[in-house]
């Protein structure tokens, strides 16, 4: 492959993870050819290309600076297709494959010509926080003119436009030991801790194994090549059945207790996707002990012009070098001042790239560097610095200088490397809460105590070059190895905070965070102004809060704002690492609850019999309800009216399935009962049923329901549908905590039980011939009374209730013979002309007799007095849930909003549910609203509106007008007693 | 996400398991009418919102459905012991690591 | 030095060396008027009203770390006032009357965008709920109306309203007056304003004591910088103030309890205004850098860790793809934990305490924000006058021993 002329910068026989397969590929409409194995940024960089991006305030032109995860430039739009379009995504961990698709983004008309590049002319008058400054008048231009232009300005890639086509999964997971990153630390670490036999989870957020090892492909390890120590290491971690390892996935958050997300990413470097195969899956891991092995990332060098296509991190040229096999440029000039940056000129130099020169900021280049730089005919330049570099697209040259001197030399090259140090990457130590300390040595900050049970090993321990790091690995696992390693040394260096330059700082553009264009300039503003705490200054100059999350700026921005403040590095403080680690896709995180997965919608055992009969829905709780049953050509008004008149002149049919249940057992189950709510349970005959109020400890009504006694120790309770578990929490905290002295046990039974309400003048007539076991007459099955029997064969608790005011009966059967009964009866009811209802229905008759629906005619404000329900509170005992609180000044106040009904002037008018209502509706604005309607209907048996409504004193005004302004038309009502139909309850003694 | 001891269960499982039920050991007079309204108002709302160990209820909702308490320190998030209902605030001592939950008392 | 284009002109031509501090540090002095605890945007806020509209001016704010780092950083900058109670219409909405025009009025470019807060309806309860604030609203002449579910889509033309989800959009209530604005530029901006009336911002100042008087009246506060003697005390810390409180021995109802955010990368526009829903619980803006800003409820237990828990954010994140199934592929760029302390019935304490010289302004959960200057306005009016504005008058202490709470989410109440 030497010198294919569709990869003028392959190096053949260079490439760890490189394969010769030919890959073709798309990137901003031109084709080109890469290698298995590539990246999106090394194949370009294959072919010459080094314009990946634009910045994102001044849309400088920009190509890659890292080789990895850290990269804050080469920020692309990957495409495969329909919901398939993902923007800014790193160029350089962006895997090609045939037929891969991506394209530059914030350009316009192209990459190359980008007009919004007039910003770099003028960004002397954009600088940090410049818009604080001005954009203020006229006042009415914010929102009409400045704005907008701002926020289209703003942006990189494009949000995608269509519905993800893709599915994610996501997964819990256990495991003893867990290592971040597969570089030599952490497969040290896991050869180590292998032998334990305990569950091993090794993750690295690359496609292979290996880390810095295969940017290092001439170091020995244990007498054998790197290369194949990784090899035979893989290969042991692969047969060993108590390891999972784990490729392409990414810790991106360290929480409580050592749990860990990890996002694996799964298809986006397949060629042909399978139909149901999670692109992304979270892995969710609970884990022993942690060992961090994450590495360092090289810091820039913070220079006038440092942001150039073609200038990058040295240890990334090396790595596109000695990973990818591809030089980054034919000439290059390293400028460093650290003896690490010269690893990457040599590696460079052995592969026939002119290394034009070496800039070294360091006074002394230590002797055996400089020999190792003379054998390749390389010339060294100390204590100096490069004050300019030149070219549009891609570097050309740069000027290097040399204070002592005032020498200024211009030297070509296509490719600048720098060195100006290392960050270990603390980034998931930190999230856990674990400290860290400044380190002087290396300037930078590393792990101090751990918060959990956590340790750092390696470079991001501080501990840097290949020994260390598997020594730290094999350690951090508990070994005691002593490895014998043939390398080459790491050495020392020197942070330069201020490089010297002869141009005036006003005209250097010396970048710090590259992609939001923060520079040095703008931190000496940001301190000039007054912004003395290191989180001031960052979030005043953006810098770090770009999508790489500062990690190639962070460390040089804090030392530069220290010396600016004039304070010490750890007085200035270091801002804090937030997860994740890299953005990490919603879809991800949300993982396959998405769609019909989003939440469990239950359904009741009769449920596709409604959907069968055309059924419309609502949502109420976690359930969904039959709302109505249309007939064709039937509007949501006119079913429900045929619905409620066919209940109430023979026969209808309710799911009623979804009201809460909880059984309450044991002998001081009365007692209990007699606690939690309102009414007296003592006295309650056995067969016979309450209505029941239950109030939170506040005095407001909590909920609600029919409670059947089926023996002394033992009451069937209902609840409201959305408020079950709710209730169920709330009786066990009381039994637990305060009452523990009741002998009672509660079991919540909203799914044993299925309901099939019938209500109507000839329910009794139906149900029974199919009963067994009980006697139905009025005399021996009063109202309100429960008996257990059998129906069409099947056990059943038979409730004689009504929620409708006429004739009623609640049959409770086992769940799974819910749907057989309710068909049973269904068929037998067509002789009576038997109509399935839904809820609106249930409304409607419920709201004619003035039954209340908690939540609706209540809120979380309203007493048992304002509901008027006193009858309901037991004025006898002595103590239950909330009793105390209704003696409270504001509860017995006078005029509180209290329920009646309204009926309307024009009877055919339906008031709005939430309509407000005011005593004079000529006031002017703002209105003194006395109260709000909590439900209207139109009642087709009663042949006009129906409302009811919480309005101030109300209990007093009965008869008095009150009018409901609605935009255009104001609405006049009565005040009437909230009984609309039969009163007197005359319908549920029908025989 | 917490992994927390269940007293009852005696096991660590996770917090989704779990549901807080806010501060512990607030007493609720039985002879409320003997209670001012000011004395009412302060069990009903008044807490001490720890910025230390902070003794607090959970339930095990997922679990043995049991209600226990536990002692947490609100600004680490580390539990420091939980343990059942109806016993005495713990005695707790740094130096040995030694909490043991008194019985039988409120 | 005003801001203005010129002034950022001719800054520019001089190399923008020439900007003074925005808000210098201060040494405190032995005794101010007032001290005000916490330099959030509500303390900073007090402070410059104070001075603006009292002529006091011997005044610190006294900040334990660095100003505006508290909440006022951490917040999802939702700025509207909606509400259903008179009580809280008119606190909220005389902090959006304020908010209008507060960039000129402390010449710095808050950002206050009127880009509009649309809540969707997604039940019949829903529906109700909306409808009742929407009727309250307008007869209160607070901007808010109601939308059909093809209303929404045509304000929010990236929305899906087909009725066949388990979460249908079935219309929605949307504040046009309400929208955003830039979190921290509204601490430096109160900061500037506040410094350059004569207010002293002291940082990096934590208070460790209050001292009181033998008649039990306020002398002044411990500091880690020494004792600073001040006549009246202003207690602004939300999630610490139970801890304030502490320290002048007062027990207080409240309870603080984290609340995460989140971030995505930057996208270009995609949405013009902020979506909230309560029903799938999650809401969403995009700030002005392309940012989709995020957030949720709060985690279940109370906290001062500021460590967010990552199911949390599993919830928010799938119910925000539930709503816009197009954001399934966005990046999430950076999560955060800020700590709020929430009162009984989720209403502030903005008034007078039982210790004579100490106010408190705190309680807010999840709503500080979008009050800022009307809470510090307030705030400054109590301290001067010693009794409430009529505006704040109902979020005093008593509510909770006399049951009348200003209980909005109890107002929302789901049952049935």
């Amino acid at each position: 492959m030497e010198n294919d002329k569709n990869m003028p910068y392959r190096k053949s026989g260079k490439g760890a993870v490189i394969g010769k397969k030919a890959i073709g590929f798309s990137f901003d409409g031109t084709d080109y050819q890469g290698l298995e194995g590539d990246t999106l940024a090394s194949a370009l960089m294959a072919n010459g290309v080094h314009l990946m991006g634009r910045s994102f305030k001044y849309h400088r032109p920009r190509g890659v600076v890292g080789a990895g995860s850290e990269e804050p430039n080469a920020l692309v739009t990957f495409d495969r297709g329909t919901g398939r379009v993902t923007p800014n995504v790193r160029a350089t961990v962006l895997e090609i494959f045939e037929g891969f698709v991506a394209r530059s983004q914030n350009n316009w008309p192209s990459l190359k010509t980008d007009i919004g590049a007039f910003n770099n002319t003028f960004s002397m008058f954009f600088p940090a926080g410049f818009y604080n400054k001005t954009f203020m008048w006229p006042k009415s231009f914010w929102d009409k003119v400045y704005e907008p232009f701002i926020r289209n300005m703003a942006g990189l890639g494009s949000a995608p436009t269509e519905a993800d086509a893709d599915v994610y999964a996501s997964v819990y997971g256990h495991c003893e030991t867990l290592i971040i990153g597969a570089g030599p630390a952490g497969i040290a670490a896991a050869l180590t801790a292998v032998k334990t036999g305990e569950r091993i989870i090794l993750v690295d957020e690359n496609p292979v194994f290996g880390g810095s090892l295969l940017s290092a492909p001439n170091d020995e390890i244990d007498g054998i090549k790197a290369s194949d120590w990784l090899d035979k290491s893989v290969k042991i971690l692969e047969n060993a059945k108590n390891v999972t390892l784990m490729t392409r996935t990414t810790a991106i958050g360290y929480y409580h207790d050592n749990f860990i997300g990890l996002a694996e990413r799964i298809t986006d470097h397949i060629p042909n996707l399978k139909l149901g195969v999670s692109r992304e899956k979270l892995h969710r891991i609970r884990a022993g002990k942690v060992i961090i092995a994450q590495g360092a990332i090289e810091r820039p060098l913070v220079f006038n012009g440092n942001d150039r296509p073609g200038v990058m991190l040295a240890s990334a040229a090396q790595t596109f070098l000695n990973r990818y096999g591809v030089a980054v440029g034919n000439t290059a000039v390293l400028f460093t001042s650290h003896d690490s940056g010269y690893a990457a000129a040599f590696d460079l130099a052995d592969s026939n790239v002119r290394i034009s020169l070496i800039v070294d900021a360091r006074n002394e280049v230590p002797k055996d560097i400089q020999t190792e730089a003379a054998k390749r005919g390389i010339e060294i330049i100390s204590a100096a610095s490069i004050s300019k570099t030149y070219g549009k697209n891609r570097i050309t040259g740069v000027e290097v200088y040399v204070p002592s001197t005032g020498e200024k030399r211009k030297v070509n090259c296509e490719a600048l490397l720098m060195c100006g140090g290392w960050t270990p990457s603390l980034h998931l130590w930190s999230h856990s809460k674990s400290s860290i300390r400044w380190d002087d040595n290396i300037a930078a900050y590393i792990p101090d105590q751990p918060n959990e049970n956590a340790m750092c090993a390696g470079a991001c321990n501080g501990d840097f070059g290949l020994r260390a790091a598997l020594q730290g690995g094999n350690k951090a696992a508990g070994g005691r190895k002593s490895y014998k390693v043939h390398e080459r040394d790491f050495g020392t260096g020197t942070t330069f905070v201020n490089l010297p330059n002869y141009i005036d700082a006003s005209k250097q553009k010396a970048f710090v965070d590259f992609q939001n264009d923060a520079t040095e300039k703008d931190i000496n503003l940001a301190v000039r102004e007054g912004f003395s705490s290191i989180e001031h200054v960052k979030r005043y100059t953006t810098i770090g809060m770009a999508t790489d999350q500062g990690k190639t700026s962070n460390l040089n921005a804090m030392q530069i704002a220290s010396k600016a403040i004039k304070k010490t590095v750890q007085q200035v403080g270091l801002t804090t690492f937030r997860p994740p680690y890299t953005p990490t896709t919603y879809g991800t995180i949300a993982g396959y609850r998405s769609g019909d997965l989003f939440e469990v919608e239950r359904k009741t055992p009769m449920d596709g019999w409604a959907q069968k009969r055309g059924a419309v829905y609502e949502p109420v709780g976690v359930w969904r309800r039959a709302r109505y049953f249309p007939k064709v050509g039937e509007d949501m008004d006119t079913a429900v009216a045929r619905e409620c008149k066919a209940t109430r002149d023979s026969l209808g049919i309710f799911d009623a399935t979804t009201l809460g249940k909880i059984e309450v057992v044991g002998p001081d189950a009365a007692k209990f009962m007699n606690l939690m709510y309102t009414n007296p349970w003592v006295k309650l005959g056995v067969g016979r049923c309450r209505y029941g109020l239950m109030l939170g400890e506040d005095g407001y009504i909590y909920d609600d329901g029919v409670v059947g006694r089926l023996a002394e120790n033992r009451f069937h309770v209902t609840t409201t549908t959305g408020g079950a578990p709710r209730v169920f929490r709330h009786m066990e905290d009381y039994l637990q905590t305060e009452f523990s002295h009741l002998d009672v046990w509660l079991t919540s039974t909203t799914e044993q039980w299925a309901v099939i309400a019938l209500n109507g003048p000839n329910a009794r007539k139906l149900i029974e011939p199919f009963i067994e076991g009980i006697d139905l007459s009025p005399e021996n099955f009063p109202h309100m009374a429960v008996r257990e029997g059998k129906i069409c064969g099947i056990e059943t608790r038979l409730f004689r209730v009504s929620f409708s005011g006429e004739l009623g009966f609640e049959i409770n059967v086992p769940s799974h013979y819910g749907r057989a009964v309710w068909e049973a009866l269904f068929e037998a009811g067509k002789q009576y002309d038997i109509t399935p209802y839904g809820t609106e229905a249930m409304h409607v008759l419920r709201a004619e007799k003035g039954f209340i629906i908690v939540g609706q005619d209540t809120d979380g404000t309203v007493t048992p007095g304002d509901a008027g329900m006193v009858w309901a509170v037991s004025k006898k005992k002595k103590d239950f849930v909330g009793r105390r609180s209704l003696k409270r000044p504001d509860l017995v106040a006078s005029g509180r909003k209290q329920l009646v009904g309204l009926m309307t002037e024009d009877p055919n008018v339906v008031l709005e549910e939430g309509a407000q209502i005011v005593a004079d509706p000529n006031q002017a604005i703002p209105m003194d609203m006395i109260g709000h309607v909590t439900s209207s209907y139109w009642s087709e048996s009663l042949g006009h509106s129906i409302a009811m409504a919480l309005v101030m004193g109300g209990f007093d005004k009965e008869g008095e007008n009150i009018y409901i302004p609605m935009q255009g038309k104001t609405h006049k009502a009565k005040i009437v007693k909230p009984f609309f139909y039969d009163p007197k309850g005359e319908r549920l003694n029908v025989v | 996400m917490f992994e927390i001891h269940c007293p009852y269960c005696e096991e660590k499982k996770p917090e989704i398991e779990f549901a807080y039920a806010g501060e512990a050991h607030i007493v609720r007079e039985t002879k409320a009418d003997d209670l001012s309204d000011q004395e009412w108002a302060e069990f009903l709302f008044y807490r001490d919102n720890k910025r230390d160990d902070h003794h607090e209820r959970w339930w095990h909702q997922h679990g043995c459905n049991m209600f226990f308490n536990a002692v947490r320190n609100t600004q680490t998030d580390k539990f420091v012991t939980t343990y059942k209902m109806g016993l005495n605030r713990p005695k707790i001592n740094p130096s040995t690591n030694n909490i043991k939950a008194v019985q039988n008392g409120k | 030095m005003k801001f203005s284009a010129s002034s950022l002109f001719a800054n520019a031509l001089s190399g923008h060396k020439k900007w003074p501090e925005q808000f210098p540090d201060k040494e405190p002095k032995k005794e101010y008027d007032v001290v005000i605890v916490g330099a959030g945007g509500h303390g900073l806020g007090a402070a410059y009203y104070l001075a603006k509209k009292y002529g006091i001016t011997n005044i610190a704010v006294i900040e334990k770390g660095w100003l505006g780092g508290g909440n006022t950083a951490r917040n999802t900058t939702i700025i509207r006032s909606n509400y259903l109670y008179d009580e809280s219409m008119a606190i909220y909405d005389h902090a959006v009357d304020l908010w209008d025009g507060l960039s000129q009025e402390l010449n710095y470019n808050t950002m206050f965008s009127k880009r509009g807060v649309l809540m969707l309806a997604h039940n019949v309860h829903d529906v109700q709920s909306f409808h009742r604030h929407v009727h309250a609203n307008r007869l209160n002449g607070v901007d808010n109306k109601w939308l059909s579910p093809e209303e929404c889509k045509k304000f929010v033309p990236i929305l899906d309203i087909s009725a066949n989800r388990h979460y249908p959009v079935m219309g929605g209530a949307l504040q046009m007056r309400a929208g955003t604005a830039r979190h921290d530029s509204v601490a430096w901006g109160y900061a500037r304003a506040a410094s350059q009336l004569g207010v002293d911002i002291i940082q990096n100042c934590a208070v460790t004591g209050i001292r009181r008087g033998k008649d039990g009246a306020v002398e002044g506060v411990e500091t880690e910088k020494g004792f600073i003697a001040a006549k009246k005390i202003g207690v602004s810390a939300a999630g610490h103030s139970s801890t304030v409180m502490e320290m002048a021995g007062l027990r207080f109802p409240l309870e603080s309890y984290p609340l995460q955010a989140l971030v995505s990368e930057p996208v270009k526009p995609v949405l013009n205004c902020v979506v909230m829903s309560n029903a799938v619980h999650a809401y969403i803006s995009q700030s002005d850098k392309g940012e989709l800003v995020i957030g949720a409820g709060t985690d279940q237990y109370t906290s001062y860790s500021q460590r967010g828990a990552l199911h949390i954010l599993e919830h928010t994140l799938m119910s925000i793809c539930e709503i816009f199934p197009i954001f399934k592929r966005m990046r999430m760029l950076r999560s955060w934990g800020g700590i709020v302390d929430v009162t009984p019935d989720r209403s502030p304490i903005l008034g007078k305490t039982p210790i004579e010289g100490l106010y408190v302004n705190c309680g807010w959960g999840t709503g500080g924000f979008k009050a800022t200057p009307g809470a510090a306005d307030l705030f400054a009016y109590t301290i001067v006058h010693d009794e409430p504005h009529k505006i704040n008058a109902p979020y005093n202490l008593e509510r909770f021993v006399t049951g009348r709470l200003i209980d909005e989410a109890a107002a929302a109440a789901v049952a049935h």
